[in-house]
């Protein structure tokens, strides 16, 4: 029983946290909000050189072969900066699809993605849209049993705009006569996969978000008087960031569970993920609630940075399947003749 | 990261399961409350510390097996499983045991803690005070030092077990002149000694679960004290908050509750889901059971490994007993008209322990720190927000 992680994971961590808040600062997510994409190249290039974009592609294929373990600390820092570009869907859905599909996909894109030469990026019917298909080389596409590989110059876009400027979703449509790469069982179970891969690092990232909301609110109401004092120093002030600091200390561990349960898929993948992704993005939108609270007026502005990290996390909580559907997933395990239940079940 | 308990967790864990199986009682001990459970538990303990059970993080020099922080959630995970009772002398070798080991002299150990060790001893606290409830450091009872004893005067209060227990350990004031956190001193006190009267207080099930102790004039030899004089409150925190935390609470109690909330909800749900509501509670107490063990296991694996643990600990208190108020709120709310009823009531079909559970869960968010002082922790030391 081991339930931490490696030194080199940590160090791999911290020099990634850095990296990000130095670079992916809020000044820089408004500047992509006025650009064509909302996506940069030289970012993307950064990330590939960083290891990132290739991390959970195979050696094989030009990347470091890692898994969702190694890679579960990044998405949270992801989280943290509230990094537009895909890059926790392209290490965390779009890798793993491609190198379950296998065969001629997985040979010819798989050392693009490493090499950052091309995105490939997923859209499941669970999702109302897709993210990123406008940047994206190939898209995999999942309808009932079937999963189609097909480039942007094969289906019709329809962009969406959202509340939070930095996502750019698509309506997809595809083609009458596009032949799948993959259909019945095999899809439908690649597809469950995927969707457990996307709901984990939307977890994931939601314990980024809820903590950099955190951060800045104890910020703010450590500089804000009223009344001739610090607003922080009131207890009324102080126990709407305690509660969020529960919260999110107890979402941590249900997290990196969810990620071991993927890298070693587990039969119990898809409860974790499903637990991982309820209070995980619980805890960010009680960090939201409760930070453009403290905010005051100043939280309901767009000049004041917390709506880019608030927006993203309302986002969150309903993609990679919404609260109803993981809510549901864990009532028909725990209300079954078979599940295990109790002081001894968790590891077990 | 490797989830999986190595071979020596599973064969401890056999172990435990099967001594349990042929040694925990077949039905329930009466309340420690009362004076025969009270007896019983004590009983219990002995037939516990014999089988070497008793203290196992204990050092096995001191009766125990020396194991670590994963050894004890599983030793619980089996102890709550086989309903095996609850710990009479929790205060004793939970709380006073660890702090013993520390700042003990040889001769202290060596005369209480195997008497502790087998119930023989059972122990009470002694911190709060009439005017010294969330604000600890406002204690007043007097000890003043008097040749080799010390005389103690003052008043105790909320002091659990404390109607039929053998000591009481606390906090007293030994300087006069000094103020706040300064000047107290940790010592422990034989409850049958001249001048200390014991006031039984019922609780919210009417049994004395913990008294008010009088002292008056009330004589105890220097050898009872814990630590230097004016050091009581360095010696009160020592042991570390999470360790002290885990002992008390640990994941597998409020597991079982939720399993056994998961069971009675598919019992009743007929009527139960006539509050839509219900159902999503039930749920997410078996989430909120499930993310306290992990949570757990996380930083007992991260601090056997050298890692420290500060303020954050103060989460923990909020986090279970915030979740024993709702799971047992939730109960409340499937069982209906039935919830009031005490067990032996004649229409009371199927209300099992769970009044008793809900009255208890009433006094988690206030007892070892209030869920509001826990929250200024967690604000100020955790967070760094201002004072």
């Amino acid at each position: 029983m081991d339930f931490t992680f490696t030194q080199d994971q940590l160090l791999f961590q911290e020099s990634v946290r850095d990296f990000l808040f130095n670079e992916v600062t809020p000044e820089r997510i408004r500047a992509s909000w006025q650009s064509d994409t909302g996506r940069e190249h030289q970012l993307w290039q950064q990330l590939t050189d960083l290891g990132l974009v290739g991390m959970t592609v195979p050696e094989e294929h030009g990347g470091l072969g890692m898994n969702a373990v190694d890679f579960i600390l990044l998405a949270q820092e992801c989280g943290y900066v509230a990094l537009p570009e895909p890059l926790v869907h392209t290490a965390l859905v779009a890798v793993p699809l491609l190198s379950d599909l296998g065969g001629e996909l997985a040979a010819r894109w798989l050392p693009k993605i490493a090499a950052g030469q091309a995105k490939v990026l997923v859209g499941l019917e669970q999702n109302l849209l897709v993210e990123d298909a406008h940047v994206a080389d190939l898209l995999l596409l999942q309808r009932g049993d079937a999963i189609y590989a097909l480039t942007p110059e094969q289906v019709s876009l329809r962009h969406n705009e959202s509340v939070d400027p930095s996502r750019r979703l698509y309506g997809v449509d595809i083609p009458a006569d596009a032949v799948p790469a993959v259909s019945g069982d095999i899809a439908v179970d690649l597809s469950g996969k995927a969707l457990n891969r996307g709901a984990l690092g939307a977890a994931a990232q939601a314990l980024g978000l809820a903590q950099r909301m955190v951060d800045m609110s104890v910020q703010y109401t450590g500089e804000r008087q009223q009344f001739g004092k610090l607003i922080g120093s009131f207890q009324a002030v102080k126990h709407h960031m305690a509660n969020v600091a529960v919260a999110l200390e107890y979402a941590k561990a249900p997290v990196h569970r969810a990620a071991y349960s993927i890298a070693m898929d587990e039969v119990r993948a898809g409860r974790a993920v499903s637990h991982a992704k309820l209070v995980a993005c619980a805890a960010a939108n009680l960090a939201a609630r409760n930070s453009v609270q403290v905010h005051g007026a100043m939280g309901y502005t767009w000049e004041v940075d917390l709506h880019i990290f608030m927006k993203k996390a309302w986002a969150l909580a309903n993609t990679w399947g919404d609260a109803g559907y993981h809510k549901t997933r864990v009532a028909q395990y725990i209300f079954s003749d078979d599940a295990q239940l109790g002081a001894v079940g968790t590891f077990s | 990261m490797d989830l999986a308990f190595t071979k020596e967790q599973h064969d401890f864990r056999q172990e435990i399961r099967a001594w349990l199986a042929a040694n925990a009682p077949a039905q329930p001990l009466q309340s420690f409350d009362t004076e025969q459970g009270f007896q019983q538990h004590r009983e219990w303990e002995a037939v516990l510390n014999e089988g070497r059970w008793g203290m196992v993080t204990w050092p096995e020099e001191l009766g125990g097996r020396g194991c670590d922080l994963i050894e004890w959630l599983i030793f619980e995970e089996e102890y709550y499983r086989a309903r095996a009772p609850l710990r009479v002398n929790q205060n004793g070798i939970f709380l006073l045991g660890p702090t013993l080991m520390e700042y003990g002299t040889p001769e202290q150990k060596a005369r209480i803690l195997p008497k502790m060790a087998n119930g023989e001893e059972v122990w009470s606290q002694g911190w709060s005070e009439p005017n010294a409830g969330s604000d600890m450091a406002a204690i007043r009872s007097r000890a003043e030092l008097v040749g080799d004893k010390y005389v103690i005067n003052g008043q105790k209060t909320w002091s659990t077990r404390a109607v039929w227990a053998d000591w009481c350990f606390g906090m007293f004031r030994t300087d006069p002149e000094s103020e706040r956190h300064h000047g107290l001193t940790f010592i422990l006190v034989p409850l049958d000694t001249p001048g200390i009267t014991v006031r039984p207080i019922p609780q919210l099930d009417g049994l004395p679960g913990f008294a008010e102790i009088f002292f008056d004039n009330v004589e105890v030899s220097v050898d009872n004290r814990l630590g230097d004089e004016g050091a009581g409150w360095r010696v009160a925190m020592a042991t570390a908050g999470f360790e002290r935390g885990l002992m008390l609470r640990s994941p597998a109690r409020f597991q079982e509750t939720a399993r056994r909330l998961v069971e009675l909800y598919r019992e009743n749900c007929a009527t139960a889901d006539h509050d839509p509501a219900v159902k999503d509670a039930v749920i997410r107490a078996y989430l909120d059971a499930e993310s306290y063990c992990l949570t757990t296991y996380q930083t007992a694996c991260r601090l056997s490994q050298g890692g420290k643990i500060g303020a954050e600990s103060s989460t923990n208190k909020i986090f279970w007993s915030e979740l024993d108020q709702n799971m047992h709120a939730t109960a409340m709310s499937i069982l209906g008209a039935r919830a009031e009823l005490l067990p032996h009531a004649p229409d009371a079909r199927g209300v099992g322990s769970w009044l008793d559970g809900w009255l208890f869960a009433q006094s988690g968010p206030i007892y070892a720190g209030t869920n509001e002082i826990q929250r200024n922790i967690i604000a100020e030391r955790m967070l760094g927000m201002p004072r």
